[in-house]
């Protein structure tokens, strides 16, 4: 009957209904610029109500739920997609364009004892799960299936997409050999590792995290204990602040290039966007409150609400820190604006100081205005400042009381298991070690550092200046078939299956400008370094004969 | 999007159209309108966190006072304040108070006694001594190589490594019915059991679906789903005349109710053994309980973390068991297991998700790399889960340990006039204390709960916590409880109890 009633409408909507239900809640935040205008009241009311009616109307066709036992369509094949409907344009309308998706899994429609058709997931896993394959996810599956081996595989595929640091594995692997057993099991024997502890860390851990902090700041920050919430990784250390800086729909200003994981690491879950701010080669990637400024405005023409700014430091691909000037006009922008900053410090202790820049952190700056500390919030690595990757504990230090409260208690989801807990206590209490281990690592960095910069300039392969991290940011404008997104895919193809190199292309980090790589070289032996250059040097010359 | 939901009743009936038009048209034109006056920047849109959570914002307003804040202070979201808000619930209440002045025997012998959390410590002594054997050898490797210490130094995959996979299914099999294959490719490890429960969610239900639970339910399900995935728990009461079993009846009705008001029912949540009750679900039931799944096209989820934890003589059954037998609609089925209870290592932080669904399988795996956890303990539990001579005492020992103490608990009890609900299996028993409580009332338990936590300095969880519609009944976890100590806590409630008569 309500087919018939939709027929008698006056204008044919039988196809665009189904999209005017997806995206009515988007519609309004285009509306509000018309509603400014003299004629807007009448528009603003109108169009809105139109889309209404079509979306009852909408609703009303579609409203069977799957199981109904009642209702006698209910085992026709479109119910599945239809019957979301309704929950679809609350998780906003990224899902309309997975529409056609959702049949793929009705796989189990075979099975001969469904009466209610397959079970469906819900509409914001299939979007996950849509997303699906990036480069980065590409080549770390070729490199999983074919793997570089000096000896075993030599035509295996180097991996240069993984930012893990093997270089001063050896020392971690001494001090474990000798502490780790007493560690583990600490003092308290087994009661300490297997009973329930504080889901977001143990304070001896905390106390000794801070001391490690600034140990490697290597300044005059006092680190408060109380002030950290420790988690399973650095991935939900930023969806926790996500979650609790911003809610769904509002979004966050990134400099570009960032690093991939971000894009799942803040919206996948929370429903946050990403705003990118693009910062060029010219400036050297370096961040300028001037373009911030310009997304801001663009962002609340759109009707989107910034809550923060997330800022890498030292900068993740491309290595370069912020200046301490960048630091205090970012924080009166963010003052200016009233918005949060979340400050991305996961590298800070793998900083190796070329060039004249110091690496300053904003919890040092923070420490010392203090005023206005309640919008900073940042973000260390254990795992990554001391090449324990596998460990995965991460900190989130933070200055306000109610994120801090919030993050307590979404610990909960991502605790650190107590045996690693009492492991770093015993670890990071170690000073000596720590020192020891931090020094020489930078040390190390810096050697293959310069050393696999070298190797690329002389392939004619620039980079730009880097002060820390696992990463050089090399630049390939030179090597790619056309000044584009497709020429750069196309380049970071052949360097994969032909050369068997692994990078990160720059349109994964939504790095503006094509041509742009990035290799982290932290896994390599400086043998290996004059492998990959002869491998890229082959890929280089096929290039330039081409053009 | 609130507002479509409670339209979508009225567009039932014949005029339904009409009204169902104009209703909606009229409060967009107010909507706009009011957004012209106020033109502020805070658009409309993102009014997917739910609407009763608009007021609460300024409570982290506290930092007005800064002096340079030019534009007042920086707010957090929404959800996130609301979660950020002190504990209120008396489960919560309790820890606190627990954590703040523990029992001691020789130290703070008027301590508040600890029976709140469903930790085990009975069989510490077997977990003692088979880490002080094995430790060094099971995370460093036998001979410490350099293999060995990237096993657990360098990025392993987020959803576990296979080796702990494979032996996970070994010990999932050994523990939830020796006929069951569990299939390792099917498992998906998390960092505890409450993010396996919080993925699940995201994966099976959107913002405002709910899930039926068959309550009484464990108070932690409505921090590990409502927090972050806005999905929403609907209590399925079960009553003291039927030993809390649910009934297919009461999840039909709920159902159906849930349906009227609009809100899209996506799953069942059962625990089985149940928490707080430690009654188990027959076969039949569940058999009973995939029909009704079929019928309504919506997913089960099964939470069997006591499943090794039986120390009664009903039989525990799987729903991997009944899915083997039946070859037919697996894919809305998915079990949450974890180490914290059967193994008693809550430390360790190690849950397991086991779908049969691959979407939900492959959704997981990408959600883990928000709680994975941590390589050493990995390895660790590769060792012990594989040591199967080591599991097999260990299994048996717990069982008896907890059947002797429950037994004594329970009797203790029943001296003072207070009777438990029949229980085979769990950390906990479930007693009524109904005829100590001033008025029959939530109110009513929450004093007598007030009154266990303060004069008698014990910490139990009131049956309001875990949404239980009769008053009067309280959880009392007693694994973490000596023999010596029983006779401590019956006399402290004894105590409580003869003043309340």
């Amino acid at each position: 009957m309500t087919r018939a009633r939709a027929d008698e409408e006056p204008k044919p909507i039988s196809s665009s209904s189904s999209s005017g239900g997806g995206t009515a809640m988007r519609v309004i935040v285009p509306l509000q610029g018309v509603v400014q205008g003299r004629g807007g009241l009448f528009l603003g009311s109108v169009i809105p109500c139109a889309l209404f009616y079509f979306l009852q109307l909408y609703l009303k066709r579609f409203r069977n739920d799957p199981g109904d036992p009642n209702d006698p369509s209910s085992s026709s094949p479109t119910q599945n997609t239809a019957s979301s409907a309704p929950s679809r344009s609350s998780s906003s309308g990224q899902l309309t364009e997975h529409h056609g998706l959702r049949r793929s899994l009705s796989r189990s429609l075979l099975s001969p004892r469904n009466v209610g058709g397959p079970a469906c997931v819900s509409g914001r896993v299939i979007s996950i799960l849509k997303a699906g394959e990036t480069p980065c996810d590409v080549g770390s599956k070729q490199v999983e299936d074919d793997p570089y081996d000096e000896v075993g595989n030599p035509g295996g595929v180097i991996q240069l997409g993984l930012a893990q640091n093997k270089l001063s594995l050896d020392l971690v692997k001494n001090w474990f050999a000798e502490n780790a057993e007493e560690a583990i099991v600490g003092g308290a024997g087994s009661n300490g590792i297997a009973f329930y502890q504080p889901f977001d860390g143990l304070m001896e851990l905390k106390v000794a995290v801070a001391g490690f902090v600034s140990q490697f700041l290597g300044k005059e920050v006092s680190f408060n204990p109380s002030q950290i919430v420790l988690t399973a990784g650095a991935a939900p250390a930023i969806e926790i602040l996500s979650f609790s800086l911003a809610d769904s729909g509002n979004a966050f200003l990134v400099p570009t290039p960032y690093h991939p994981c971000f894009d799942r690491n803040v919206k996948w879950r929370t429903g946050v966007e990403i705003i990118p701010v693009p910062c060029r080669s010219a400036d050297n990637f370096s961040l300028s409150i001037t373009a911030l400024d310009r997304a801001f405005n663009q962002a609340r023409k759109r009707g989107l609400k910034v809550r923060g700014i997330i800022i890498s430091n030292p900068s993740n691909p491309v290595g370069n820190v912020i200046n301490r000037e960048t630091l205090y006009s970012l924080l009166d922008f963010a003052r200016e604006k009233n918005i949060h900053i979340v400050s991305n410090e996961i590298l800070a202790g793998s900083t190796f100081g070329i060039g004249t820049e110091e690496f300053v952190s904003l919890a040092e700056i923070v420490d010392s205005e203090y005023l206005d500390r309640d919008r900073v919030h940042t973000v260390y690595d254990l795992s990554q400042d001391l090449s324990l990757p596998g460990f995965r504990i991460s900190v989130i230090y933070s200055y306000n009381n109610s994120v801090l409260a919030a993050a307590k208690k979404l610990a909960r989801f991502s605790s650190v298991s107590a045996p690693s807990q009492n492991l770093l206590v015993s670890m990071l209490s170690d000073t000596k070690f720590v020192q020891k281990f931090i020094n020489i690592n930078r040390e190390r960095l810096r050697r293959l550092y310069v050393k696999f910069v070298a190797g690329l300039r002389q392939l004619g392969i620039e980079c730009a200046k880097s002060n820390g991290g696992f990463y050089c940011w090399a630049d390939m404008s030179g090597l790619i078939s056309s000044y584009s997104e497709k020429g750069e895919l196309e380049l970071w193809d052949k360097l994969l299956n032909v050369a068997k190199v692994n990078v990160t292309p720059g349109s994964s980090c939504h790095c503006i400008e094509p041509g742009w790589f990035s290799f982290s070289f932290t896994l390599l032996t400086e043998k290996d370094i004059h492998v990959v250059m002869e491998r890229i040097r082959r890929i280089s010359q096929t290039c330039k004969s081409h053009s | 999007m609130r507002l479509i939901v409670p339209l979508q009743g009225v567009v039932q009936g014949r005029g339904g159209l009409i009204l169902g038009s104009l209703i909606p048209c009229a409060l967009f034109y107010f909507l706009q309108f009011y957004l012209k006056r106020h033109r502020s920047p805070n658009p409309p849109s993102p009014s997917a966190s739910s609407s009763n959570l608009a007021g609460l914002p300024r409570t982290s307003s506290r930092s007005t006072l800064s002096s340079r804040g030019s534009l007042g202070p920086v707010r957090i979201s929404a959800r996130g304040s609301s979660i950020a808000k002190p504990d209120d619930s008396p489960y919560y209440i309790g820890w606190n108070k627990f954590r703040d002045d523990p029992y001691d025997k020789i130290n703070n012998p008027n301590g508040i006694i600890q029976l709140g959390l469903a930790e085990n410590t009975l069989c510490l002594d077997l977990i003692e001594k088979w880490v002080s054997e094995n430790l060094s050898d099971s995370i460093m490797g036998r001979d410490g190589d350099d293999l060995s210490i990237s096993g657990i130094t360098t990025y392993q995959p987020f959803d576990g490594m296979m080796e702990l996979k494979v032996a996970m299914a070994g010990f999932m099999s050994q523990v939830l019915g020796q006929a069951v294959s569990f299939d390792p490719s099917q498992i998906v490890l998390t960092a505890g059991a409450t993010p396996a429960v919080e993925i699940l969610c995201f994966c099976l239900a959107d913002h405002g679906n709910a899930l039926l639970v068959p309550s009484p339910y464990y108070p932690g399900f409505d921090r590990d789903i409502r927090f972050r995935t806005g999905v929403e728990l609907i209590p399925v009461h079960c009553r003291s005349t039927d030993n809390f079993a649910f009934s297919i009846t009461a999840l039909d009705q709920a159902f159906n109710q849930a349906r009227k008001r609009g809100v899209k029912v996506r799953g069942i949540l059962i625990c089985n053994p149940a928490n707080p009750v430690g009654n188990i679900i027959p076969r039949e039931t569940l058999y009973e309980l995939l029909d009704f799944a079929r019928e309504k096209n919506i997913h089960v989820i099964s939470d069997e973390i006591y499943g090794g934890s039986i120390f009664g003589n009903e039989e525990f059954v799987s729903m991997a068991e009944i899915l083997e037998a039946e070859e037919v609609d697996k894919d809305r089925v998915h079990i949450i297991y974890g180490l914290s209870k059967d193994l008693s290592l809550p430390g360790f932080r190690t849950g397991v998700i086991y779908s049969y669904n691959e979407s939900v399988l492959a959704a997981a795996k990408k959600l883990t790399r928000f709680c994975s956890i941590s390589a050493p303990t990995q390895r660790l539990l590769i060792s012990m889960l594989s040591d199967t001579k080591f599991i097999q005492e260990y299994l048996e020992t717990n069982k008896r340990r907890i059947k002797k103490l429950y037994d004594s608990f329970v009797a203790g009890l029943k001296q003072l006039g207070i009777r438990c609900s029949e229980s085979s299996a769990g950390l906990y028993c479930w007693a009524d204390m109904s005829g100590l409580i001033p008025s029959y009332s939530e109110k009513g338990e929450l004093e007598l709960w007030d009154k266990l936590l303060n004069i008698a300095k014990i910490n139990v969880t009131p049956g309001s916590a875990c949404h239980c519609i009769e008053p009067g009944w309280f959880r009392c976890c007693f694994t973490s409880l000596t023999h010596e100590d029983i006779p401590l806590v019956i006399e402290r409630i004894q105590k409580v109890a003869e003043t309340c008569k």
